[in-house]
């Protein structure tokens, strides 16, 4: 995964909230293999519209998504935050993330930041008035900032250690799997397997 | 102070705890589709990973297959490409897999219950967010994504953070004709989308526990639909009766330890939860979504709402969008709403007794000219369930279509899907934009609701035939 410590771009003001991941990738896009190539289908349904925010010549090139409240709830699927990161989205910025949408873009290097509401209107107004509008967000001051501002933000520390050293959580399991086989010794013999297979 | 069940099961699975870094949580199954895992598989390839318990892990092939035809080759070659690259992964890591054809395939979520493999005190995780559904015997169920997903294969646990809990407690006795799909669409319609967002629900209370087994699988379903990534029920005598003839269920010694475990699994009386909320059910009317989230519901006897008379703003922008997607005036009653296609199947309301009580409703009857509907299983047993019962002949002489088993309508993968206006009834857990086709329009219901507005054409309960 690649390091991340601070990210500065131009935002796409996306004034919608609820935005389950069924919007952000529809089903029928999900057939694929890869991690790749799911830029086609985001936000599949809406991309027709030419008034959709995401079709605006003056949003073109956009890097950093800022979205209403709920952003990324329903379907589990990953592919929601390749379909972002596909398309060049390096951040998203809402004021509240569904759980499992925020977990998937921690492990995928997404980074995913929540603040107020307030700020989020406050960005959208910004950008709207000027698309080039630049927002820089860093990880490592844990702030937003544009113009004059800066917002803080939280974050866990595990999470933002992770992101910035650009950690594989697998790797970082695997140095203590001797923890995980001395847990497996302890399980009661009664707990289920897979196999051999009975019915 | 006492624990919750959801934080008993927690500790018991800790494998590591370390300050300032979330939990190493082992986990107990790990459930398998075609969809969320190819890229997981790839990743493990990469890396030369194995699979670290092939005997906790099991795939079934459910997202994207058709459900005609069954025995010919899949038509779409990119389904086909998915299904066929599941089979490879798990032919090369050594993971069980039902296939199509196979007498174990069907969803996920029906087939880990019907095997007995879902058990009280567990954790079990699959790369789909109705993994929920496993909460109703008292375990810890939760969906995640692919980077966790391969996670899981490589080392049988995952790093997390220990979420909040939320009671809710449901006191009082159904009315006839009031199912638990009713009771799970007005907690969500009460809470909101992102009201159990952060907490793991534990269901509680006298119409919880009257519940059955397969009921209560239909409550823990939705609770993804809430924003909470698990939701749970205690085990009880109806669980253990459940589980006891299920293949997979401890024999012997073995089971009697399993139970003397699972009679420990309740909230403790002193327990605190981060939150309670109440909902009486003897006040509850069937329930049907009217909007484009899952939150966006009523009992069937109101008027579609009024976005003007919403007070806040986000919600009443919300309602606003979702009437135009839906193409739905307020002040409509919701039984004059029309529907062209009634689908009975998904991980929320497939299993047998869901199309026991439909077809209940659709003996001797035929539905309306002006509707299709679809009825597809949750898996291939309850189908030969059904069939052994004569529930598809109930299904065909009412004019229904009996197909094979697959998550199918419920996200439109296969070629069951909506197309542009169309309408539907459906049991399924989505009435998203789009999500049971592009531009299709989808109004949540019970199986009950469902073989009525079949047989009227307009949002009904059997109340109305």
């Amino acid at each position: 995964m690649e390091k991340y410590l601070s990210h500065t771009g131009s935002v796409l003001p996306l004034r919608r909230s609820n935005v389950d991941t069924d919007q952000i990738i529809p089903a029928v896009y999900l057939k694929r293999v890869t991690k790749s190539g799911f830029e086609d289908g985001l936000f599949g349904a809406w991309r027709n519209d030419p008034e959709f925010v995401l079709n605006k010549p003056e949003f073109a090139g956009a890097t950093i998504l800022v979205a209403g409240v709920d952003f990324g709830t329903g379907s589990s699927r990953e592919h929601a935050v390749w379909a972002l990161q596909n398309y060049g989205f390096k951040v998203v910025l809402s004021s509240r993330f569904a759980d499992i949408f925020r977990g998937n873009s921690q492990k995928a290097g997404l980074l995913t930041v929540v603040i107020d509401q307030s700020e989020i209107e406050a960005i959208w107004s910004a950008v709207e008035a000027d698309p080039k509008t630049q927002v820089k967000v860093d990880l490592e001051a844990k702030t937003v900032a544009y113009g004059s501002k800066s917002i803080p933000f939280a974050i866990d520390d595990y999470t933002r250690w992770r992101l910035m050293e650009g950690l594989d959580d697998i790797g970082l399991t695997l140095k203590n799997i001797d923890s995980v086989s001395s847990f497996e010794e302890s399980r009661p013999s009664f707990k289920p397997k897979t196999l051999p297979a009975l019915s | 102070m006492g624990k919750t069940l959801a934080e008993k099961i927690w500790a018991d699975h800790i494998v590591r705890q370390h300050e300032g870094e979330p939990d190493l949580i082992y986990i107990d199954l790990h459930l398998i589709h075609e969809v969320t895992s190819p890229q997981a598989f790839d990743g493990l390839r990469l890396a030369n990973r194995k699979v670290r318990r092939p005997d906790l892990t099991i795939a079934t092939e459910d997202h994207n297959v058709p459900t005609l035809n069954i025995d010919k080759p899949i038509a779409d070659p990119v389904s086909k490409l998915q299904v066929d690259t599941l089979r490879k992964n798990c032919e090369e890591f050594g993971v069980r897999l039902h296939s199509l054809g196979d007498v174990e395939q069907g969803i996920v979520h029906v087939v880990g219950p019907q095997l007995g493999i879902t058990q009280p005190g567990m954790t079990i995780v699959c790369g789909d967010s109705h993994t929920s559904t496993h909460g109703a015997f008292g375990a810890l169920a939760f969906g995640i994504g692919t980077s966790e997903v391969e996670h899981v294969l490589a080392t049988q646990t995952l790093p997390l953070v220990r979420p909040k809990t939320m009671a809710i407690n449901v006191e009082g006795k159904l009315k006839p004709g009031v199912t638990s799909k009713d009771i799970i669409l007005a907690i969500i319609a009460k809470i909101g989308t992102g009201g159990g967002q952060g907490y793991v629900l534990e269901y509680r209370g006298s119409a919880i526990r009257a519940l059955s087994m397969e009921s209560r699988m239909t409550v823990c379903n939705m609770s993804i639909e809430a924003g909470a990534r698990a939701g749970l029920i205690a085990p009880d005598e109806i669980t253990f009766e459940y589980l006891k003839s299920k293949p997979h269920a401890p024999k012997g010694a073995d089971w009697d330890a399993a139970v003397s475990y699972w009679k420990t699994l309740q909230s403790d009386s002193d327990a605190k939860f981060d939150v309670e909320i109440s909902l009486n059910a003897d006040d509850l009317e069937p329930f049907v979504t009217w909007g484009t989230n899952p939150g966006q519901g009523l009992p069937l006897n109101s008027k579609v709402p009024n976005p003007a008379e919403i007070s806040d703003a986000e919600e009443r922008g919300a309602a606003e969008r979702a009437l135009t997607y839906m193409g739905l005036v307020a002040g409509t009653p919701l039984k004059e709403i029309k529907v062209d296609t009634i689908f009975l199947g998904s991980c929320t309301n497939g299993r047998i007794e869901d199309l026991r009580s439909a077809a209940d409703v659709l003996k001797g009857k035929r539905i309306s000219k002006e509707v299709r509907m679809l009825v597809v299983p949750g898996s291939a047993r309850v189908r030969l369930q059904a069939e052994s019962e004569g529930l598809d002949k109930v299904f065909l002489d009412a004019g229904a279509e009996w197909r094979t088993a697959g998550c199918s309508m419920c996200l439109g993968m296969n070629p069951d899907q909506l197309a542009v206006g169309e309408r539907s009834a459906s049991t399924s857990n989505r009435n998203f934009e789009g999500r049971q086709g592009k531009g299709g329009r989808t109004h949540l219901v019970s199986p009950l609701v469902a073989a009525a507005t079949a047989i009227r054409g307009t949002l009904s309960s059997p109340a109305d035939l």
